[in-house]
């Protein structure tokens, strides 16, 4: 039986680390971090976990210290935000580079100067090329929920890549909404025992993590870590399929809304979806074919997947809720390299939105379905880059 | 021995065999290499024990000849030998005299 609450998405996130009972957890957890791993740690004071928790003096250390227990053999997860995430730059590759399944949960909040804790894509957007897996979440309960797939596919056996889970900064992470727990038996059959691998810990068969790779293998050792990571799509919809089964949740790469009969379209991660549905429905209702896709998985990006959902569309706008000054936003440049491959592409434009939690509305959604819908009636694109709800 | 492809190596760069230092030579690092004097040395063996490689040599518990091709010339062995009245047992001279 399924137990629902009204709990922000810190707190979901915090209950589905409770109840994938982690043997360690290495955080440092103070502002830019959230309370999630407060409320972690409260469960480990109950005696609710077996987790060690260790409270480190930086992020830099929590990183270091969950690559070590996880290279000695455990289950390890951990959280944070901005830049703390930016602080643990140097170890989120070691952690990739190693195979080390670590879970990580990253409320998105900006990166200073100016200083802000707000929600804004930068944190993880920074961490896209470090080699762990991406699942970017829109509410309290995609965040429960992918956190708890993200075990199951971090620690498969044919992967043991790190993975982070990502929402919204204060819109999800602090609001309170309506999650959907799952018991505790159910989580710990789908989730399954910690099963080591290499562990450090094994004594009777000693081993070194870390080695100095020349460029004799290097390139080499490069090249097989994509291979890796080219398999996690086909296991995310094999655990999504498994998770659907005992939830009700159905869960893809990404989710389409009203997109199959669509001209028009915005591609837009996590919370500001939710706002965009409402106004997508707002524009069928007045008979404009609008629709939406929201990626959940953001690394490995399935290109071919999601040109496939949106080589049909007229017009395209990719939001991002990141900037890269002097480039496009990091969505619209994946969006743009998978419908590159299709030969009759949709016209796309980029839209730089909501930056260091400015709040996206409604209007910000009618604005750019406007503007898809004066592209597709010209068949010009006035602007490819551009920030909305800016003031001149 | 052939180099290895990318789909054969072990995952995470983990080195899966203890003890496989013996098959990297690191001697041609060094810039200073040490010289024992066999008169000075009051076989202590702390060179032994604080070379962090295995360049010192020991045959029936007596300090013997370096074996050069595991010495990467980081003068520990010199620093911590103790010596006899005040004379190093170990001392480091330039590579190429």
């Amino acid at each position: 039986m399924a137990r629902i609450l009204a709990v922000s998405g810190n707190e979901a996130v915090a209950e589905a680390l409770r109840q994938t009972n982690p043997d360690v957890c290495a955080a440092y957890p103070i502002t830019p971090a959230t309370e999630l791993m407060q409320r972690f740690a409260a469960f480990v004071s109950n005696g609710q976990v077996d987790t060690e928790l260790i409270l480190v003096e930086s992020e830099h250390s929590a990183m270091s210290a969950c690559i070590g227990a996880a290279a000695g053999g455990g289950r390890v997860a951990t959280a944070t935000s901005s830049q703390g995430l930016a602080l643990m730059w140097e170890m989120l590759y070691i952690a990739a580079g190693l195979r080390l399944p670590i879970i990580m949960s990253v409320v998105n909040r900006s990166l200073s100067a100016p200083l802000n804790i707000h929600c804004d894509h930068s944190d993880a957007m920074g961490a896209r090329d470090s080699g762990w897996i991406q699942f970017w979440s829109e509410n309290g309960q995609e965040a429960y929920d992918n956190t708890l797939q993200a075990f199951k596919i971090a620690e498969h056996m044919d992967i043991r890549l790190p993975a982070m889970v990502c929402m919204d900064g204060f819109i999800i992470s602090h609001s309170i909404e309506r999650v959907e727990y799952l018991e505790d038996s159910e989580v710990k059959n789908f989730v399954g025992e910690y099963k080591p691998f290499n562990p450090l810990l094994d004594i009777d068969n000693p081993k070194s993590f870390g080695p100095l790779i020349l460029p004799d293998l290097f390139h080499e050792y490069k090249r097989a870590q994509h291979e890796v990571t080219t398999k996690v799509t086909d296991i995310v919809l094999d655990v999504a399929n498994e998770f659907e089964k005992i939830s009700g949740r159905k869960y893809g790469l990404f989710e389409t809304y009203r997109l199959d009969d669509a001209e028009i379209a915005l591609v837009i991660l996590n919370s500001a979806a939710g706002t965009s549905k409402d106004v997508v429905d707002e524009f069928r209702n007045r008979g404009t074919k609008a629709g939406l896709l929201k990626p959940r998985l953001f690394r490995p990006f399935p290109y071919e997947e999601v040109a496939d959902a949106l080589k049909h569309l007229k017009a395209i706008c990719v939001m991002d809720r990141a900037d890269s000054s002097g480039g496009y936003g990091p969505l619209f440049l994946e969006v743009s390299s998978a419908l590159y491959q299709v030969k009759k592409r949709p016209q796309m434009i980029n839209k730089i939105y909501g930056l260091g939690g400015r709040d996206y509305l409604p209007q910000h959604a009618e604005q750019v379905l406007s503007e898809l819908v004066e592209i597709v009636k010209t068949d010009k694109v006035r602007i490819v880059k551009e920030y909305i709800g800016v003031r001149e | 021995m052939k180099p290895k492809g990318w789909r054969e190596l072990p995952p995470g760069a983990v080195i899966l065999e203890a003890g496989n230092a013996v098959e990297f030579k690191t001697g041609s690092w060094k810039a200073f290499k040490p010289v024992w004097i066999e008169e000075n040395c009051i076989q202590c063996l702390f060179c032994w024990m604080y070379c962090p490689d295995m360049a010192i040599k020991v045959k029936d518990g007596k300090r013997a000849e370096y074996d050069y091709d595991y010495c990467k010339g980081c003068g520990i062995c010199a620093l911590e030998c103790p010596g006899k009245k005040g004379q190093k047992a170990i001392v480091m001279v330039e590579e190429s005299r």
